[in-house]
């Protein structure tokens, strides 16, 4: 087994690829860093989703299940599987779908207590603390972008019921605790990208886990910002443009 | 028909009992044993709200063609009418509080109403509604309490508590109830229209959903309305009704039945209507639902229970039978219970179609599914909301002067 002696890295070093690319999470996240100093208002945050790209993984489910800690019956990003075409000439698509974070949010003019409202930075939210549970945002959402809480827990069934299900999540920065049966349990719940997280700096889980960089977030209010330069291509595209929903989330195809 | 007045009691209690396990579920468990949840939000219990605060809205326009439009034929059972609308509104109303995800939070609806929202509008016009009907109801019992204030016991007792200390019946004082009445029934009219056309609407702005997104919606709401209540008074009338067995009720109660045929016309007109048209223009999302309903797996819902009970046989009864009352009773009963298919295909359909393709199986769990049928709590829960409110009829009807065969002299004068 060859030894990393000095001579050794020192080669490695001398001789490394010089025109890697960049990682696109480290723009990213550069463009993040710059944004957050903008004011609030000043910021529009877009999803960028190269659909040529997405391998179906559903990492990006797993890792938002996770970092919300959505119960049963619950998911903000799913991916939906196509498959298009007849055998030989076949292939599959995949199409991770979160809150589009609409321009025109269909679910913000019905709710009748006014719980979830466009955040001046376009992310759309759910007020927990207000939310009736009356579940007409869900109705009309044209996206199933919208979940209802029904309180359920993974293993409460089982024999053991596991401590994990039971730690509070932090959606919108706070701290959210079911066990007790309050809210979110009874409310609509959805993707909110990571407000928690931007606001801590960083990227929403999503993007940071996708395999296959096939996710962008970013400010679309600033031209050096990647998803500025993605969103412009002319393979771009938006799911159900005909309704006027005018959705913050693009996909490349 | 006291042996149907019976037969409620019994049904009323049965229901009572049975139904209180799917109330004890909700409260202890919350909505964790229910079919209802993220791609399906509404299920039986907002079928059940729609249906039945649409038979209340058809109860009371019955009651305004007494109290706003002096239709001579009605006069009797004006009462009744209202006390109807009231029970199936606080039944409605029950049914949806327990749908909240947060009922503890209700009142939030009226301090921070969206005036955006239909459902914001909803909560005032109810509470407008539910005031005018108890306000209504009380001028039209007024002359009743002072008459049984004089009756001893309980019902006596609480005629007098219930006169609030107005016991002039002279012929101005009922002749100044019956002014106000005119003018609380007019009131009621576009009011009843405004708040059940705003659950039709309330569904008809939906534009994620096209099965619901016609401006026929409301109009259907209003027309199944008036079909559904009118159908339950016929019935109501039969059992409950003044003077049982004499030739003026005989004729309320037929004369119902004809009002009920022409509005189960009319309704059939309107459901055509849409189906025709919907299914013409082939738009997939709007025919997906169709065809759920028409053909999909709770097809019998649609061709056995509504078209087949519910439109067919009391046509047919009404048409060849409508001239005997228990036979127009009869047919009204079956029109009214049946109509809950009817709301229940308006909800599921319009939700039972994924919104995008690829959903359905793209990450699954309860309540990320797109098949719905009503869990045993739903259906208990439900079936012990409206055995309270028939309990709160049947002791309604016996302890508060709702029915006056006595004063049927009188009310003429």
């Amino acid at each position: 087994m060859p030894v990393l002696t000095e001579p050794r890295l020192a080669f490695i070093v001398a001789n490394a690829p010089t025109d890697i690319p960049e990682d696109p999470l480290m723009r990213m996240q550069a463009d993040l860093a710059r944004a957050l100093k903008k004011p609030l208002e000043q910021r529009r945050w877009v999803m960028v989703i190269d659909l040529r790209k997405c391998v179906g993984c559903s990492s990006c489910t797993i890792a938002c299940v996770a970092e919300n800690k959505l119960p049963p019956g619950v998911v903000y990003r799913p991916v939906l599987e196509d498959e298009i075409g007849t055998y030989p000439n076949v292939t599959r698509r995949f199409v991770p779908r979160p809150c589009m974070q609409c321009d025109n949010p269909p679910c913000v003019p019905v709710c009748p207590v006014s719980a979830t409202y466009k955040r001046a930075d376009g992310i759309v939210v759910i007020d927990y603390d207000v939310c009736i549970g009356c579940r007409y945002c869900i109705a009309a959402c044209p996206y199933s972008a919208r979940s209802f809480d029904n309180g359920r827990y993974y293993t409460s069934g089982t024999p053991q019921w596991q401590a994990y299900e039971k730690l509070p999540n932090f959606e919108y920065g706070e701290s959210w605790d079911r066990s007790k049966g309050d809210s979110p349990v009874g409310n609509a719940r959805k993707c909110q990208f990571c407000t928690h997280r931007l606001d801590a700096g960083m990227l929403p889980a999503c993007v940071t886990t996708c395999i296959g960089r096939a996710t962008y977030f970013g400010d679309a209010n600033d031209s050096q910002a990647l998803v500025s330069h993605l969103i412009g291509s002319p393979n771009v595209t938006r799911l159900k443009e005909e309704m006027g929903t005018e959705p913050k989330v693009y996909y490349l195809v | 028909m006291k042996i149907f007045e019976k037969l409620l009691w019994l049904v009323a209690i049965i229901g009572f009992v049975v139904g209180a396990y799917g109330l004890y579920d909700r409260i202890a468990n919350g909505h964790i044993n229910v079919s209802y949840g993220s791609y399906i939000p509404w299920g039986l219990w907002v079928g059940a709200y729609i249906y039945l605060v649409g038979v209340s809205a058809g109860a009371f326009l019955i009651s305004t063609l007494v109290y706003a439009f002096g239709v001579k034929k009605l006069e009797k059972i004006g009462k009744l009418a209202l006390f109807t609308a009231i029970i199936a509104l606080g039944v409605s109303l029950f049914s949806i509080w327990l749908d909240l995800g947060h009922p503890e939070r209700a009142l939030e609806l009226v301090l921070r109403t969206n005036f955006r929202s239909m459902m914001g509008w909803m909560i005032w016009l109810y509470s407008a509604y539910f005031v005018l009907l108890v306000v209504e109801l009380w001028f039209a019992l007024r002359a009743d309490f002072v008459a049984w204030s004089a009756r001893p016991g309980f019902v006596g007792s609480l005629a007098r508590i219930l006169t609030f200390g107005r016991r002039d019946v002279s012929a101005g004082a009922v002749a100044r109830d019956k002014s106000l009445l005119r003018v609380l029934g007019s009131l009621g009219v576009p009011l009843a229209i405004a708040f059940h056309g705003g659950v039709g609407a309330l569904f008809g702005v939906v534009g994620a959903r096209p099965y619901w997104n016609t401006g026929l919606t409301p109009i259907m709401f209003l027309i199944g309305a008036l079909l559904s209540g009118g159908a339950l008074l016929t019935f109501v009338v039969l059992v409950f009704g003044p003077n049982q067995g004499s030739a003026e009720h005989r004729d309320t109660v037929v004369f119902l039945g004809q009002i009920v045929l022409g509005l189960l016309l009319l309704d059939v007109l309107l459901e055509w209507a849409e189906y025709s048209i919907g299914l013409y223009s082939a738009i997939p999302a709007d025919v997906a639902s169709m065809q759920l309903v028409l053909f999909g797996p709770f097809a019998w819902v649609f061709w056995g229970v509504h078209v087949g009970l519910g439109v067919v046989v009391p046509a047919l009864v009404l048409i060849f039978r409508g001239k005997s009352p228990v036979w127009a009773g009869g047919a009204g009963l079956l029109i009214a219970i049946t109509f809950l298919s009817v709301r229940l295909n308006i909800v599921i359909p319009g939700l039972a179609v994924p919104e995008l393709q690829g959903l359905a199986n793209a990450f699954t769990g309860p309540g990320l599914t797109f098949d719905y049928f009503p869990t045993l709590t739903e259906w208990l829960m439900q079936i012990w909301i409206v055995s309270t409110g028939l309990l709160a009829f049947l002791i309604g009807y016996r302890i508060l002067p709702i029915v006056t065969p006595e004063r049927a002299g009188a009310a003429e004068a």
